[in-house]
């Protein structure tokens, strides 16, 4: 391949000009030094990448640069139809698109006023597929999190159960990751045949399994020498900051917002919104989070549990279901201001709208990530730590760079 | 749970340049107000015990285009205690616009603030740190204004869409 294709030309500073170092090296005292992380290292989670200033061993300061996964979502979201943004939305949160999807979905129904003529099953199948993908996406934060701080094993076994998700949801949507699986006012299709059966056989494999990963990972001693009182963040500060999701509820408080708005078809289920209680440490250290995203884990077990019940008796498959009945042919909501959210498995994801009524475009679609927000605080509770323990506070904000930037 | 009437009654008094404007056809229901008066009004809803809001979801801005010649700001207020929803609004000219920054109030304000600097340009007056944060720090114009047009190259690199 000719390499005049190649327009690129490459320069030792594109890194700092195009974002320059907050702090100016001539300034520091000494002592101090600035250390750049990423946006290539695995313990980032993506490509993050983070200014330190640090004085010895010590971090004084954090500043986080992002944007290098930046994508246009917002700019293209302006410029195609409602449904033809679906396929973007799978792409903000990559290993948790079900779950966005839902969100989405459920805000253009709220502007178009179809929200609660939603047939059940369509509603149970959503939340059974949302909760598979927020089981694998914990899987994932468990994993890479246990991986980044030392622990080597549970990563594969939580890999390997993931694995069993993902080929679900590939057969439901025929895509391992992106499914564009919900659509607005309805579901691409149906169940495959067998799916709730394997659904049941999926929850008794891996109850077990989640009794090792507790003895293996959040009772290793190791584990909880590394995790346990640090990264403390307090309420006040986690409510001030917008902070939401497992790291909200880690810090004590019992905000789910299945729960607190309980859309969907949530109120008519069965679960517990797990906190953290400081049982190795302080509330909301590291441990914390990692256990509340286990124990979230035993929480969407049981949800799944509920749902093949209910999709197997009173929603059952019939011959003449349609799921694709109220998907609208013409997706033109009225002259509006919207804002929506639900819970992924990062937080609350939230998507503004606005809507001009003369349009099957939106005017204006903000996503409000929660991983963007959750790593806002970060250079608030990086203070003063070593640097090893700023790895373990990244890993345990479990965020999603294809989310934080967009 | 605090009605709208009465959170309104508070924004009214607290606004001191222009009178706050209802706008019904927003869901949470949206208040109006003057950019002067956003930051007395702000502090009020944060602080006042009858409304606590004690949570910002979400800071969008908005462009109404060149013909409008008007850009937005909402804020979608959340309280955790209360569970209650409120927009508040602030209307700009897009020649020259800043509204003050509520990054004093809610620490979750700078990044979204900055977010908006960086896409709209509206410049938040007060904001500790106001930076690009998704765009290079050299990239020419805000790109989520309704007549933006992206530079031909960026480092050599052609820029398409």
């Amino acid at each position: 391949m000719p390499t005049d294709h190649i327009q690129y030309k490459s320069h030792p500073d594109n890194l700092t000009r195009s974002v320059p170092y907050k702090f100016d090296a001539a300034q520091l005292r000494s002592e101090e030094m600035i250390v750049n992380l990423g946006p290539q290292h695995p313990s980032t989670h993506g490509v993050l990448r983070l200014e330190v200033l640090m004085e010895g061993e010590i971090v004084r300061e954090v500043v986080p640069h992002i944007g290098y996964l930046h994508r246009c979502f917002e700019k293209h979201a302006e410029n195609l139809p409602f449904n033809q943004v679906i396929p973007f939305v799978d792409r903000l949160d990559y290993v948790a698109s079900m779950n966005s999807e839902h969100a989405y979905a459920m805000g253009v129904e709220r502007m178009l006023g179809i929200e609660h003529q939603i047939p059940k099953r369509v509603e149970y199948v959503r939340v059974m597929v949302a909760e598979l993908n927020r089981i694998a996406s914990h899987f994932i934060a468990i994993g890479t999190y246990g991986m980044d701080i030392g622990a080597f094993t549970p990563f594969f076994w939580l890999m390997r159960d993931r694995e069993h998700i993902l080929r679900m949801l590939e057969w439901a949507s025929g895509a391992r990751l992106l499914y564009n699986y919900i659509w607005i006012g309805g579901l691409f299709y149906d169940l495959p045949i067998g799916f709730e059966e394997r659904c049941q056989q999926f929850i008794a494999y891996i109850r077990p399994k989640l009794a090792e990963l507790d003895t293996v990972l959040l009772q290793n001693k190791i584990f909880v020498q590394r995790t346990a009182n640090v990264g403390v963040l307090p309420l006040d500060l986690a409510i001030n900051g917008g902070v939401t999701g497992p790291m909200l509820r880690a810090s004590g408080l019992r905000f789910d917002l299945r729960r607190v708005d309980g859309y969907s078809v949530y109120p008519e289920l069965d679960f517990d919104v797990p906190i953290g209680e400081g049982k190795m440490g302080t509330v909301g250290d590291c441990w914390d989070r990692t256990n509340v995203r286990v124990q979230e884990i035993h929480e969407s077990l049981k949800i799944l549990e509920q749902c093949v019940t209910k999709l197997t008796g009173e929603h059952k498959r019939t011959r003449d279901f349609d799921p694709q009945a109220l998907v609208p042919k013409k997706i033109r909501p009225k002259a509006q201001d919207l804002y929506v959210r639900a819970e992924i498995p990062k937080g609350e994801l939230g998507f503004f709208f606005r809507a001009d009524g003369r349009n099957d475009i939106a005017l204006r679609c903000k996503c409000r990530s929660c991983s963007f927000v959750n790593l806002s605080i970060l250079p608030e509770i990086a203070k003063g730590i070593l640097i090893a323990d700023l790895i373990a506070i990244i890993g345990s904000i479990d965020v999603v760079m294809g989310e934080v930037d967009r | 749970m605090p009605a709208f009437e009465s959170i309104l009654t508070l924004v009214q008094n607290a606004c001191t340049h222009t009178p706050p404007v209802v706008d019904d056809n927003a869901s949470p229901k949206a208040i109006v107000v003057a950019a002067e008066d956003l930051l007395p009004v702000a502090q009020q809803l944060f602080a006042s015990p009858e409304t606590y809001f004690d949570m910002l979801s979400c800071v969008t801005g908005i462009d109404n285009g060149p013909t409008a010649h008007t850009m937005e700001v909402a804020y979608t207020l959340y309280s955790i205690p209360f569970h209650t929803h409120l927009m508040l609004k602030v209307k700009v000219s897009r020649e020259k616009p800043e509204v003050p920054s509520l990054s004093g109030l809610w620490k979750t304000a700078n990044w979204q603030e900055r977010e908006i600097f960086d896409m709209y340009g509206i410049h938040f007056t007060g904001h500790p740190d106001l930076r690009r944060i998704l765009m290079p720090e050299d990239w020419e114009g805000h790109p989520l204004r309704k007549d933006y047009t992206h530079q031909g190259y960026y480092r050599d690199i052609k820029v398409a869409y």
